[in-house]
């Protein structure tokens, strides 16, 4: 039996100015195929105006058993977020 | 940690409403469980898109071909966007089309049965679609992140779908007196085996509840058939046409509609291979995939050339 193409992860950025976002995947021969079938199965109705793929295999990924570890040292530093300083409400534009 | 912990870890997670990723630990059941759901999901989008397919060179006119072509584009869509999803649990394409083509692997039994006139396009839209539309919206909420995802995308296209059936049943609702027949006709033939869509009574749906406690599904198949008999039996109204049950009556004291008997003897001859379309659909699946195998390999084969060249040029 013929193996499958390989696998494409799909990043489409949905106007300009904003971020390519992932999708989801699909088989394809090579990028131009992938790129191709990626209009056709994820932007029927006009979701996008430019399309990456990324052939899955290449993708490297964090492990999730590690995320305790791996978020730890931001757990724990609430003073990066502006709501840790304490000013008066009549302070405006802040 | 002990499987033990771990159950108890995923339930908690599951609990909390926070969504399973594909490389998060889970119960080899709920994978499975899984796995079948959405590849079964996924097999219905495709087989489903024979029915409609032969009407599409026979549509009434450039709109509705123009609108029934897109239908089954998107439906093809949908099973790709589900197969993509089942294979994020460590299926493939190829074990997944395999246990279609050997039987081993079910599809909506809906689908085994014929479209006969252009009316039936009209109810499997509003019927068949409405049908899945119910099953499919709570299960933008089920546990298990790409496959909400992709129900997400399903759900917004399907309202389409809906609407065309619907609009093509009340066309011919508003027709002659052969329109408004074969109207009557079509919701006749289509409206049990859409009430069946939901599947097995509760009492007689085994998996149910562990599926409920895992949040892969949010509503048991008694309750959505419920609903969406209460839905389509006020919808009728706005065609003058009628759902073939006599026991259809609204019932005061539950807030519900009454329905009459389903025959589930006929369920489960369909579900088990004796419909009426059964053997005709899966020999059209295997006949497009083998029929398309040397595309396969002509694409692989253009691939590596191409790539080869490039070596060739950059060296």
């Amino acid at each position: 039996m013929q193996k499958d193409w390989p696998l494409w992860e799909v990043f489409i950025r949905s106007k300009q100015g904003l971020d390519h976002k992932h999708v989801g995947s699909l088989h394809a021969a090579d990028a131009q195929m992938a790129i191709e079938n990626a209009r056709d199965v994820y932007t029927r109705r006009m979701e996008g105006v430019s399309i990456w793929v990324v052939e899955s295999q290449h993708i490297h990924a964090s492990n999730p058993d590690d995320a305790a570890s791996l978020y730890d040292p931001a757990n724990d530093k609430v003073y990066r977020h502006p709501t840790f300083y304490e000013l008066p409400d009549e302070l405006k534009h802040m | 940690m002990s499987v033990h912990e771990l159950e108890t870890l995923f339930q908690d997670k599951v609990d909390k409403e926070i969504k399973i990723e594909p490389k998060d630990w889970m119960p080899e059941k709920y994978r499975k469980t899984l796995i079948r759901q959405i590849s079964q999901h996924a097999h219905s989008e495709i087989v489903g898109m024979l029915p409609e397919g032969n009407w599409i060179t026979r549509a009434p006119s450039l709109k509705r071909k123009a609108a029934l072509l897109a239908k089954v584009q998107d439906e093809a869509g949908h099973g790709l966007y589900l197969y993509s999803a089942a294979e994020t649990l460590g299926i493939s394409r190829e074990e997944m089309l395999e246990q279609l083509h050997n039987g081993t692997a079910k599809y909506s039994s809906i689908f085994n049965y014929p479209t006969l006139a252009w009316a039936d396009i009209g109810a499997i839209g509003w019927l068949v679609d409405g049908a899945a539309i119910m099953n499919q919206v709570p299960l933008c909420r089920t546990s298990f992140g790409p496959y909400a995802r992709a129900m997400v995308r399903v759900c917004k296209e399907e309202s389409f779908h809906q609407r065309q059936g619907f609009e093509i049943l009340l066309t011919l609702s508003k027709g002659n007196e052969a329109q408004q027949r074969m109207a009557q006709d079509a919701i006749n033939r289509w409206w049990w085996p859409s009430v069946m869509m939901f599947g097995p009574k509760d009492d007689e749906s085994p998996n149910t509840l562990q599926s409920m406690k895992w949040k892969i599904k949010r509503f048991t198949n008694d309750e959505l058939r419920q609903k969406f008999i209460d839905v389509c039996a006020e919808q009728v109204k706005f065609l003058g046409l009628m759902l073939p049950d006599a026991d259809l009556k609204w019932n005061e004291e539950r807030g519900h509609y009454d329905f009459g008997k389903i025959n589930w003897d006929e369920f489960w001859q369909v579900v088990n291979g004796n419909g009426p379309c059964n053997k005709q659909r899966l020999d059209a699946r295997r006949k497009a995939h083998d029929e398309g195998e040397w595309v396969r390999q002509a694409a692989v084969a253009y691939a590596e050339k191409k790539k080869m060249k490039a070596t060739m040029v950059a060296a």
